[in-house]
């Protein structure tokens, strides 16, 4: 077990993290979450002796790290993938670490064929891909076949057969009664890895909590509701909603959310106010944008819109458009080229990642949930933002819109 | 595209995502197979042992090592032998190589810390190893030995040269009382003492193994492979050079300078000075430099256990 109290810790007069207490217990997946620049890496380099906590203490089983009579027996940790002198092979690595600790070299023969790079044992690192150096890091953490494991970013860089292949080991790893640690930004891959959730964002512990409880406090489920209705018939339904105790938001597509209803009320009531319904179905928002909501805050590196000012000439840039880039973007908030929705914002946004086949967990769907207000077009390169009045077309390509609800896009458009 | 004609049962809002429960109620406790027993420093120095010989680094700056002193050495031996100078001791052309060749001794001494803190390593070691001293002694120990015998080894082939081309000669017209007291006639013809021998073999191969010894507490401390091997340099060609520019009136710090520089060391433990009279035999500075090491890598056990990684 890894237990923290009151951990901080200051670089010069920066303050990389601020009084953070937890415990990772045995026999469970945790999932140690922020965004870059939040901490994770300095908590993880506390744990392990590296770093000397400014204040506060770090133990694992009672005992701080550094007293540990064979630390890597107790404790393995996967700092980062390229921890290694390119020099050597990855044999001669694992050999050299397993020997500081008494770990015979069967041994070493033996992670090498559990993280399957027995093929290139015996190649120089500095080849190494970043997804093999994964795996060399990872067959160091197993080496002395440790009760704790801590992984920092363990996915990185790997194919999506590693990335199965990590998130099988971790759990398989805690079945067995393993403390598994695991830091990532990408909140997707720990709602299928961890069963518990530590989250920090500026140093500081945002939540500790288990993957459900989590979802249940930072996220609410809603309804979306499609109707043809226009003008005084959908104010109505609307008001109706309302009344009964309902909470209406528009999307920028033109459909509805609905949250505080449960889908049976809503037809009542649009059968109570003549209101045909065209689209009537739950959604759970994601753990992503649970995620995204509560970090949204702490994010201490948020890009912007690419604006190419500086690459047009003054003729240029009077011609495209009269306003060349907008106010201060909302984190995440404007849809990139890419398309993708906008999340980081509370009501809005898919997880992206729920797009993707493979990850199976999030329900089907079939529109993009998530577009911000004042919603550009997805751009070509190298096109200018048009001026927020131009009306706005709401679909992602990813994922085909209805074009006959386009119609009423305009109404809804900046309706929040 | 339109909504579907029928959902199944309403979900309940705030119902989690159907992902499997792995959370296990009761945690069991895990233990590994295999006994648990306190590391030591022996196995820190096996570990050291395999990180030195499988990295090409080794390998260059010791060959290299090897050939400027052996090579230098045939080099010089050529001339001073056929002017039959019998103002150079028998054994003290092994000098010449070796000026150049404890440069690359250092660059392996610096380079033993500073490519872990390069690459990375070093937190991959002191993780497996938070006993940090002992990471830097199994270093020191494994870094000193290889370079001591190494030096060793190259030296005693040079004096062996040395020897058997420049031994049993007979010093011509010149007069070698008081000038060069170095220089050895025994029966009428040139030969080296037992502290000649001593001093070409292991005095230097203790100095210049001394030398990569302070290089490495100079890389721990500074961590960087260019600004350490700079910072030995300047350790190792300063002294000269600054003595050379003293003013006139610092006579005593100049000689100061100039007798415990590397260079002069090394001279005097060939017997062969380029300053001061009767016969040195590089003692002093050997202690000397063994003190100034001993402090350095003092200070980098304290920065190393102390410093943040």
């Amino acid at each position: 077990m890894i237990q923290a109290v009151g951990l901080t810790k200051q670089y010069g007069g920066k303050t990389a993290v601020y009084n953070l207490s937890f415990q990772v217990r045995p026999g469970t997946v945790t999932g140690f979450l922020g965004p870059n620049g939040s901490g994770k890496s300095t908590t993880m380099r506390m744990i392990l002796g590296l770093d000397e906590p400014t204040s506060g203490q770090v133990t694992i089983g009672g005992v701080p790290y550094r007293q540990l009579p064979n630390a890597p027996r107790k404790v393995g940790a996967l700092l980062d993938a390229k921890a290694v002198h390119g020099g050597r092979s990855a044999r001669q690595h694992l050999l050299c670490v397993a020997q500081l600790s008494g770990i015979p070299a069967r041994r070493v023969d033996e992670v090498l064929g559990v993280v399957g790079l027995q093929d290139v044992a015996f190649r120089r690192s500095k080849g190494f891909s970043l997804g093999m150096g994964q795996r060399l890091g990872i067959a160091g953490a197993l080496l002395g076949d440790p009760g704790v494991l801590l992984f920092d970013e363990p996915v990185n860089g790997l194919d999506p057969e590693g990335i199965h292949w990590v998130r099988n080991l971790m759990r398989k790893l805690a079945s067995e009664g393993r403390t598994v640690f695991v830091s990532s930004h990408l909140m997707s891959e720990m709602a299928l890895t961890a069963d518990h959730l530590i989250v920090i964002g500026r140093g500081q512990l945002l939540a500790d909590m288990s993957v459900k409880d989590f979802i249940a406090h930072h996220s609410t489920g809603y309804a979306l509701v499609r109707t043809p209705a226009e003008g005084s018939e959908r104010e109505t339904f609307d008001k109706a909603l309302a009344e009964a105790g309902g909470t209406v938001q528009a999307e920028p597509d033109g459909a509805l959310r609905v949250t505080g209803l449960e889908l049976p009320r809503i037809s009542d009531i649009a059968y109570d106010s003549g209101v045909r319904l065209w689209e009537l179905s739950p959604h759970q928002a994601s753990l992503e944008e649970a995620y995204m909501r509560l970090t949204s805050g702490a994010v201490d590196y948020r890009s912007t819109q690419d604006p190419r000012r500086g690459l047009q000439f003054q003729q240029q840039a009077q011609a495209w458009g009269q306003q060349p880039y907008g106010p201060p973007q909302p984190p995440y908030g404007q849809p990139q080229p890419y398309g993708q929705p906008g999340y980081g914002q509370p009501g809005h946004g898919q997880q992206p990642y729920g797009q993707q086949p493979g990850w199976g967990w999030q329900p089907p769907q079939g529109q993009p949930q998530g577009q911000p207000p004042a919603a550009l077009p997805p751009q070509q390169p190298p096109a200018v933002p048009t001026a927020p009045a131009a009306p706005p077309v709401p679909a992602a390509p990813t994922a085909p819109a209805t074009p006959a609800l386009n119609l009423d896009k305009s109404d809804s458009e900046d309706a929040r | 595209m339109t909504a579907p004609a029928q959902f199944p049962a309403p979900a309940p809002f705030g119902g989690g995502p159907q992902q499997p429960q792995y959370t296990s109620q009761f945690a069991p406790s895990f233990g590994s197979q295999l006994p648990v027993e306190p590391t030591t420093l022996g196995q820190a120095v096996r570990s050291e042992w395999t990180k030195i010989r499988t990295v090409r680094s080794t390998v260059w700056t010791l060959s290299v090592m090897l050939v400027l002193v052996i090579g230098i050495n045939l080099l010089v031996i050529v001339p001073i032998n056929d002017d039959n100078d019998p103002t150079v001791p028998v054994l003290a052309p092994g000098l010449f190589g070796l000026l150049l060749g404890q440069l690359a001794v250092i660059t392996l001494g610096v380079l033993v810390i500073t490519s872990e803190y390069g690459t990375g390593m070093i937190r991959t070691t002191l993780t497996a190893c938070p006993k940090r001293s002992r990471v830097l002694t199994a270093k020191a120990i494994v870094f000193f030995l290889l370079s001591f015998v190494t030096t060793t080894v190259a030296c005693t082939m040079t004096a062996l040269i040395s020897w058997s081309v420049l031994s049993g000669k007979t010093p011509g017209g010149y007069d070698l009382h008081g000038d060069h007291p170095g220089v050895v006639i025994k029966d009428g013809v040139t030969s080296a003492s037992g502290t000649e021998w001593l001093g070409a073999t292991i005095g230097v191969g203790l100095y210049v193994a001394l030398l990569g010894l302070l290089a490495l507490a100079v890389g721990t401390l500074l961590r960087h492979s260019a600004g350490a091997v700079s910072a030995m340099l300047g350790v190792v060609l300063l002294p000269l050079l600054v003595a050379i520019f003293l003013p006139s009136g610092l006579d005593t710090a100049r000689e100061k300078l100039v007798k415990y520089s590397a260079p002069n060391s090394l001279a005097s433990l060939y017997h062969f000075p380029m300053i001061g009279d009767g016969d040195q035999n590089g003692v002093p500075q050997l202690i000397a430099l063994a003190v100034v090491t001993a402090v350095l890598l003092g200070a980098a056990y304290a920065a190393l256990t102390t410093r943040d990684v």
